[in-house]
């Protein structure tokens, strides 16, 4: 038993750590770590820097343009660019479509369309989720006819995360209807600009557009963006997703949202003493604080066990329910510390430029509204039900 | 032993939810918290006509009702159509102004009773973080009356009132339990300067500094450094309301959710029909009843002369609903889904509500530690 990263592997930390501090803007990690929303020109701006490093497909296998990384690499690179407060990479193109089309993809597909996502020609977002099939995906009513050369596309995807900043949108529609659920889903690629998409925001409960509704009504799609058999889609939806629960348990993002807890709280005064020393406080920060302590080590210990290869199994539902409660947790501790501060909602101040003094604690503007929005950490991903129920299934075989 | 409320609270009680019901809807709502003004003049002043302030006073100062369980009643209701007016302001200051008023400064109850006159109390402040007498504020004697100087927090709807309730050290230091004393100051008052903002869960509230304000004698309520007494008392008040407010929110959260259960079809059935769902809703259904009974005991304690027992049962209670209602809102989001996130769905606004709940006049935190604390003071 060894906790340790190997000496090559702090080595490629140091690496990492050294990129960051060249090449993180500090206008973005400042935007980042105040809470502040980041445009569609900010996230652009990260994913060029990552791709000139060659880092920003750090699933992708080498021959494709990624850097051939194992899982602990992944996990430490993703993890200190948590902590350096980096954007997030917007991971439609890059972590979902991008290892579906590299496995079940055709070459022509791999040629056309992986270089498009590292450069930032296509902005990809997801279309899986319907308003009648959230947890049981398999339902998908979007229906693609074939007619001719051309897919005839007709339904309505919802929980489009960003899909207003994409161009390209990928789709499980229902191909066969006679088929039973997961049979008879196809894998589509579809071009937003076609005529009979239209994009309606979603504004969810704090205020932010961050998610949409996607409508397709006799959308004409190319056959060729077909990806692998038609009818077989289901298999591609799967193995996507178990590209989605990567970094699922967001360590990186929980040790510096601890951090920055545990500072503000230190400057709140209650009582004359700082938050910290408050014993009812004290205690739910030290409590977060060993769960996430526990939680780094179980990472560690899925990690361990793929660092030969492959993505974690049902191990990574463990990482994506205990992950997020910590997450909400910490943000949930970090809106109590502003007391009644936390009810301002100051929409100006949660973009950059805001030029007033804060009202109340320099950080309070974002923090009521962070906790409000992470309610969506156990929802979205297939949701912390969905993932006991893999569990049940999975690992303890009832 | 009866729990039933009296017919003439039922009466009331109806006539509030059928109002919010048909004049008060969702829509509607949203309008009004979203606006700048924060609040709506004309729906207030017709919540005035049905009697849901002269509820909140006794008849000596001109109301008809006043008991805990008139105001548990009243704000329930409100609870339930997330009503953002300011009944809050005027219960606070009209019940400070009837415990400790002059019989000239009593007088003025009857434009809070009508609604005519909208009320705040300006009591936090920026670093008092909950603690009641942690107060900077000062107010010094000049000639026949007083100059206040400071800042007050987050005041509801402030920057909109015309009659504010003010407290001001004028004796002892900033964290001194003695030395409070209490100012009614008119809203227009030269000196006050305002930065209001929008809440996060809808209406208004507003950064207030007061540099060299002058007042009057008539302005002082209750007897100089006496103030700490009134505003637990006044506040008490709040706390009731507060708690009252929350069960509303929560029961109304309930049957959305439980609603949605039942028709939300998920792998070809209900998902209500999921045992795993099922159970977390029993545990909600538990925890509202037991929040329940904490808004009963609250409001039958307020109306007691035992202070300790009163304010132990008030701080009980506000722990009870800051705890389980910041819980209600994030389940009920939770077995709601995606959909539980968004704007258009009342259920995510009576979430925020109730978890905003928890960061007035106390979370659970303050209200546990308080509870402990008057524990200590019956066993001394």
């Amino acid at each position: 038993m060894d906790l340790n990263f190997t000496p090559e592997e702090e080595a490629f930390r140091g690496e990492v750590l050294q990129f960051l501090r060249d090449k993180l803007p500090e206008r973005l990690s400042n935007k980042v770590k105040n809470g502040l929303r980041l445009t569609r020109e900010d996230m652009a701006e990260w994913h060029a820097i990552l791709n000139e490093r060659g880092w920003l497909a750090n699933h992708w296998p080498k021959q494709y343009g990624g850097p051939g990384w194992g899982a602990v690499q992944k996990f430490i690179f993703e993890n200190e660019c948590a902590l350096a407060g980096a954007p997030r990479i917007v991971p439609f193109g890059v972590n979902m479509l991008g290892p579906v089309l590299i496995k079940y993809g055709s070459e022509a597909q791999k040629q056309h369309w992986l270089p498009r996502i590292l450069n930032g020609e296509d902005w990809w977002c997801q279309g899986y989720s319907e308003p009648g099939s959230g947890s049981d995906l398999a339902s998908v009513k979007t229906t693609a006819v074939l007619d001719g050369d051309h897919y005839v596309v007709n339904g309505q995807k919802t929980w489009t995360t960003l899909g207003h900043h994409a161009n390209m949108i990928f789709c499980l529609v229902r191909t066969n209807k006679e088929a039973k659920a997961q049979a008879g889903i196809s894998f589509l690629l579809v071009d937003m600009d076609s005529p009979g998409v239209e994009v309606r925001p979603i504004i969810t409960l704090d205020g932010e557009h961050e998610v949409n509704e996607v409508f397709f009504t006799d959308v004409r799609v190319p056959a060729a963006n077909l990806v692998g058999e038609q009818d077989k889609g289901w298999t591609y939806a799967k193995y996507l997703l178990t590209y989605e629960r990567t970094n699922i348990a967001g360590v990186g993002f929980s040790v510096a949202a601890l951090e920055k807890l545990k500072r503000i709280a230190a400057r709140v005064q209650r009582n004359g003493r700082p938050l910290t020393e408050d014993p009812l406080f004290a205690a739910r920060l030290a409590k977060v604080e060993i769960d996430l302590e526990n939680m780094k080590t179980t990472n560690l210990r899925v990690i361990a066990a793929v660092a030969g290869g492959g993505v974690p199994g049902a191990e990574s539902s463990m990482l994506k329910i205990r992950g997020t409660e910590i997450r909400q947790e910490l943000s949930s501790l970090a809106r109590r510390a502003m007391g009644p501060y936390a009810q301002p909602f100051i929409e100006a101040a949660l973009h950059e430029g805001y030029g007033e003094p804060p009202v109340g604690p320099a950080e309070a503007a974002p923090l009521a509204s962070q906790y409000f929005n992470n309610r969506k950490l156990s929802i979205f991903g297939g949701s912390n039900e969905i993932q006991k129920n893999i569990i049940s299934k999975m690992i303890l075989g009832l | 032993m009866n729990f039933e409320h009296t017919e003439d609270r039922r009466m009331l009680a109806d006539s509030l939810d059928r109002f919010i019901a048909e004049q008060y809807g969702f829509n509607e709502r949203d309008r009004i918290a979203r606006s700048d003004e924060g609040f709506d003049a004309a729906r207030w002043s017709q919540l005035a006509e049905i009697g849901a302030l002269g509820a909140l006073f006794p008849e000596d100062v001109g109301g008809f009702g006043g008991a805990g369980f008139d105001v548990a009643v009243v704000f329930e209701s409100l609870g339930k159509g997330l009503v953002v007016e300011p009944f809050l302001g005027a219960l606070i200051v009209g019940r400070a102004i009837a415990q400790a008023g002059t019989a000239a400064q009593k007088e003025r109850i009857a434009s809070l009773i009508d609604g005519s006159t909208v009320a705040a109390l300006a009591h936090e402040e920026p670093g008092s973080h909950y603690e009641p007498t942690q107060v900077a504020t000062r107010a010094e004697r000049s000639g026949d009356g007083w100059v206040l100087k400071g800042a007050k927090a987050v005041v509801q709807l402030g920057d909109r009132a015309g009659l504010l309730l003010v407290s001001a050290r004028t004796g002892g230091a900033d964290d001194d339990a003695q030395g409070l004393s209490l100012f009614l100051v008119p809203g227009d008052a030269q000196g006050l300067a305002w930065r209001g903002y929008r809440k996060v869960d809808g209406g208004r509230a507003a950064e207030l500094a007061l540099d060299q304000v002058k007042l009057g004698a008539d302005a002082l309520l209750g007897a100089e450094g006496k103030g700490a007494a009134i505003l637990e008392h006044a506040t008490g008040w709040g706390l009731l309301a507060l708690a009252a407010e929350s069960l509303g929110a929560m029961e109304v959260a309930k049957r959305d959710t439980l609603e949605y259960l039942r028709t939300r079809r998920q792998f070809g059935v209900p998902i209500g029909s999921f045992q795993a769902l099922q159970h977390r809703m029993a545990d909600l259904l538990l925890e509202i009843e037991q929040g329940r009974s904490a808004v009963i005991n609250a409001a039958a304690a307020i109306d007691g002369s035992d202070r300790v027992a009163r304010e132990k049962a008030l701080s009980a209670a506000k722990y009870s609903v800051g705890r389980i209602g910041t819980r209600v809102a994030e389940e009920c989001i939770q077995l709601h889904g995606g959909i539980g996130m968004t704007w258009e769905l009342p259920l995510a606004h009576y979430a925020k509500r109730l978890v905003m709940i928890d960061h007035q006049f106390g979370d659970e935190d303050h209200h546990l530690a308080r509870y402990i604390a008057l524990g200590k003071e019956t066993s001394q």
